[in-house]
């Protein structure tokens, strides 16, 4: 029984590797024509990467979407709009701030800006650009989460928040330091990570599917639209503000 | 022995990653909904899946397929590759490009069906769609928007042409796209666009960008190198929204 549940699983991440398996090997051998470098090590980690996909679709399953939907049924009851607000900004912010992939960009994005002669290229200033940007990148993904939850709560239409989004980027895009517009839509891309996704999703699913009148499907998305546009906006103020 | 080292550092990040919303439900549970939580064992069980799941994913990956990618996207962008040996470049000839376009198709849809992020979003839409929308059908819409887009960044970085141009492009087409297209679809669409550039995308995505931009005759790392990222998320939306409208206009038909 638990054999041929765990098989089951296993073929499952195997069929999601595989692409990636036949394109490498597609280039090796027919574009590069090399032999591949460290076959051994290759297929120990593929077989890690296997076994790693299906202990994570099998812990979704059992732990991060039941506690997603329990809170956001458990904080529906409840009733306090207060409070989800409160949840939800905090989810948004705690997740991103401390997230790795957003420090790296934070890091890269200060030193290019400290040899554009942008800002001061002490150690000092450095550090401190890194910060503001990273406090900006987390406080825009804590009020993105917080917007989404609102327009699940009013039922808003969802496009005209993100077309208007849209308009306000490309705006900015036009006043913005040119050094920093590639990392402002790249910061878009880098901030919700595999782990936050999930529960973002459990949460706008578990709460358009507890509030009469929503459709999970309709409402219950869009948490994450708003969690990657925002940043961009932010990035680039930030970026104006201290460049002037 | 180091393989092991390397394992519990990615095993302590992942820990790092679950730490903030730990505390977060833990603080809300106890002190603002002050209720039991139900299966409290197995959700126990299941959040040591992720991040266990998770660790050995990322530490698989960096053992095997970051390096391997890292490689070939140098291989691929070498000038001795594409122009033959001997020869002198000063001005990128975009014409000569073409595995490097093929490589980030296929690499792009390669990496966007093995995205845990969006195996979890596809879960929940088959599941708030009453399955209607199929977990692989959005997978496969999402993977191919992420090998168009990927593609075209490569070209953009080839060719020094501006990104914002391609970025309000695509803009306007997504605006147009979201009036015509069925209105249960959009919200999900707007998401996909944001899960695809996560854990295993990015890394390769990134080195293959970089990799160019510092190879290719007259472009510049730090200006020309960012923004394939954008361009993987902008056009999963396009791809999701128009498979919808191809599947009202067959079923109208």
């Amino acid at each position: 029984m638990i054999i041929t549940l765990i098989l089951k699983k296993l073929k499952a991440a195997f069929a999601d590797l595989l692409p990636i398996i036949l394109v490498i090997a597609f280039f090796q051998v027919v574009v590069l024509k090399q032999p591949l470098p460290h076959m051994g090590e290759v297929i120990f980690g593929a077989l890690l990467v296997v076994a790693g996909l299906s202990l994570f679709v099998q812990g979704l399953e059992m732990g991060l979407f039941p506690i997603g939907e329990a809170m956001a049924h458990a904080l529906a009851r409840k009733g306090s709009l207060f409070w989800l607000l409160v949840f939800a900004f905090a989810l948004g912010f705690s997740t991103t701030v401390a997230e790795p992939a957003l420090i790296a960009v934070a890091a890269k994005a200060a030193d290019i800006a400290g040899r554009g002669g942008l800002i001061d290229p002490s150690p000092e200033s450095l550090k401190q650009y890194a910060f503001g940007l990273r406090m900006s990148v987390a406080f825009s993904v804590g009020l993105a989460i917080l917007i989404g939850v609102m327009r699940i709560l009013r039922g808003w239409p969802i496009h005209y928040l993100i077309i208007g989004g849209y308009g306000l980027v490309m705006l900015m895009t036009i006043i913005a330091p040119k050094e920093i517009i590639g990392i402002a839509y790249d910061a878009g891309g880098v901030t919700t990570s595999t782990i936050t996704v999930p529960l973002v999703a459990a949460l706008g699913v578990g709460l358009a599917s507890t509030i009469r009148g929503r459709s999970p499907l309709v409402d219950g998305f869009g948490l994450i639209a708003f969690a990657s546009l925002l940043p961009m906006i932010f990035v680039m103020g930030y970026g104006l503000l201290i460049f002037g | 022995m180091e393989f092991i080292k390397d394992f519990s550092g990615i095993l302590l990040g992942t820990c790092r990653d679950v730490l903030p919303i730990l505390l977060l439900i833990t603080v809300f549970q106890l002190l603002i909904l002050r209720q039991k939580i139900p299966h409290l064992g197995r959700l126990i069980v299941g959040g040591v899946y992720v991040v266990l799941g998770l660790a050995l994913f990322l530490a698989g990956l960096e053992k095997a397929l970051f390096p391997l990618g890292k490689i070939m996207a140098t291989q691929l962008s070498d000038p001795v590759f594409i122009y033959g040996p001997g020869e002198i470049v000063t001005q990128a000839d975009w014409k000569a490009y073409g595995w490097v376009y093929l490589f980030a198709a296929m690499i792009g849809f390669a990496t966007t069906i093995a995205e845990p992020s969006l195996i979890a979003v596809a879960y929940k839409a088959n599941e708030a769609s009453a399955g209607t929308i199929s977990t692989w059908g959005l997978r496969i819409t999402v993977a191919l928007g992420v090998a168009f887009g990927i593609s075209l960044g490569t070209f953009r970085i080839v060719s020094g042409t501006p990104l914002y141009l391609y970025i309000l492009v695509g803009y306007l087409i997504v605006v147009v796209q979201t009036v015509f297209a069925p209105k249960s679809i959009i919200p999900l669409a707007y998401d996909s666009g944001g899960v695809t550039t996560s854990t295993v995308t990015v890394p390769l995505v990134a080195a293959l960008g970089l990799g160019l931009a510092s190879t290719v005759p007259g472009r510049n790392p730090a200006l020309d190198g960012f923004g394939l990222i954008a361009f993987a998320s902008l056009f999963p939306i396009i791809a999701v929204m128009g498979y919808a409208q191809l599947m009202e206009w067959r079923t109208k038909r």
